[in-house]
């Protein structure tokens, strides 16, 4: 990864709680699309955002079966970057923290996302161009 | 690389993470060779008021055994290099003055964050 054009992101939030976890997808994806490197550190809650178990389900309020409700899973997010990243010949790193994992039992994540600690955090960053942290509030 | 982390959020699941998360990462990160200091801002002055006991814990027959400490995490910071501020406005508009802080503790006026921004490569406000 060139250091001109890598950028990483540190996000905390676990998925489905706050409109964070969308904007920070919005972020990423321009990032992609603009042919930046990508790193992202997945922080406590946000390690849940690949979590491979997640499934769509029907919703009878919206009167929709589970096909035509068709419902966003973060973790189709990840995948779809990581394979966008791919189409592009970039990267996009993906790093859940494995402390964070193991208290939530969130070990089950989709292929291309890999486990890892503060000390890659750190390195990431000090391998970008820039860093933007998103806490959880 | 240096990195000032700005922690405004006090007290976020501190007593189940044993810690607060930030402070914990910022150790982790020191650790691994980064060069991070910490700015106390809003609630989170509130850490440095020494004495803090959060023990006690329990629920039927389950009891907390290693609540946060977070004094002892600042002092352990301090002890490897790490730098802590505190805004002093902060500290005063919640009735805390300069007695009874965690021993050094760097109190400094909210109109100088920004010189003291100036001497990082990066500032992350989590």
């Amino acid at each position: 990864m060139s250091k001109d054009k890598t950028l990483t992101f540190a996000f905390m939030e676990p998925p489905f709680e706050s409109a964070r976890a969308t904007t920070v997808f919005r972020l990423l994806a321009e990032a992609v699309g603009r042919g930046h490197d990508v790193n992202v550190f997945a922080y406590e809650g946000a390690v849940y955002l690949p979590f491979a178990p997640q499934k769509q389900h029907a919703n009878a309020v919206h009167g929709r079966d589970e096909a035509q409700e068709n419902h966003p899973l973060p973790k189709d997010w990840v995948a779809a970057l990581l394979a966008d990243a791919g189409k592009r010949g970039g990267k996009f790193d993906w790093v859940n923290c494995g402390l964070c994992v193991d208290e939530r039992g969130a070990s089950e994540s989709i292929p291309g996302v890999r486990r890892g600690s503060p000390a890659d955090f750190w390195k990431m960053a000090s391998e970008s161009l820039n860093t933007l942290v998103i806490g959880t509030h | 690389m240096k990195v000032l982390q700005i922690v405004s959020q006090a007290y976020r699941a501190t007593v189940e993470e044993q810690d607060d998360t930030i402070l914990w990462l910022t150790q982790a990160m020191k650790n691994a060779g980064g060069e991070l200091d910490v700015l106390l801002t809003g609630d989170s002055v509130n850490y440095t008021i020494a004495g803090q006991d959060a023990s006690g814990l329990s629920f039927g027959d389950w009891k907390q055994t290693q609540p946060p400490r977070i004094e002892n995490d600042l002092l352990r910071m301090m002890g490897k290099g790490v730098k802590i501020f505190a805004v002093a406005d902060d500290l005063v508009e919640r009735g805390l003055g300069e007695n009874g802080l965690v021993e050094g503790v760097r109190r400094l006026q909210r109109g100088d964050i920004p010189q003291l921004m100036n001497g990082y490569d990066q500032v992350w406000r989590w």
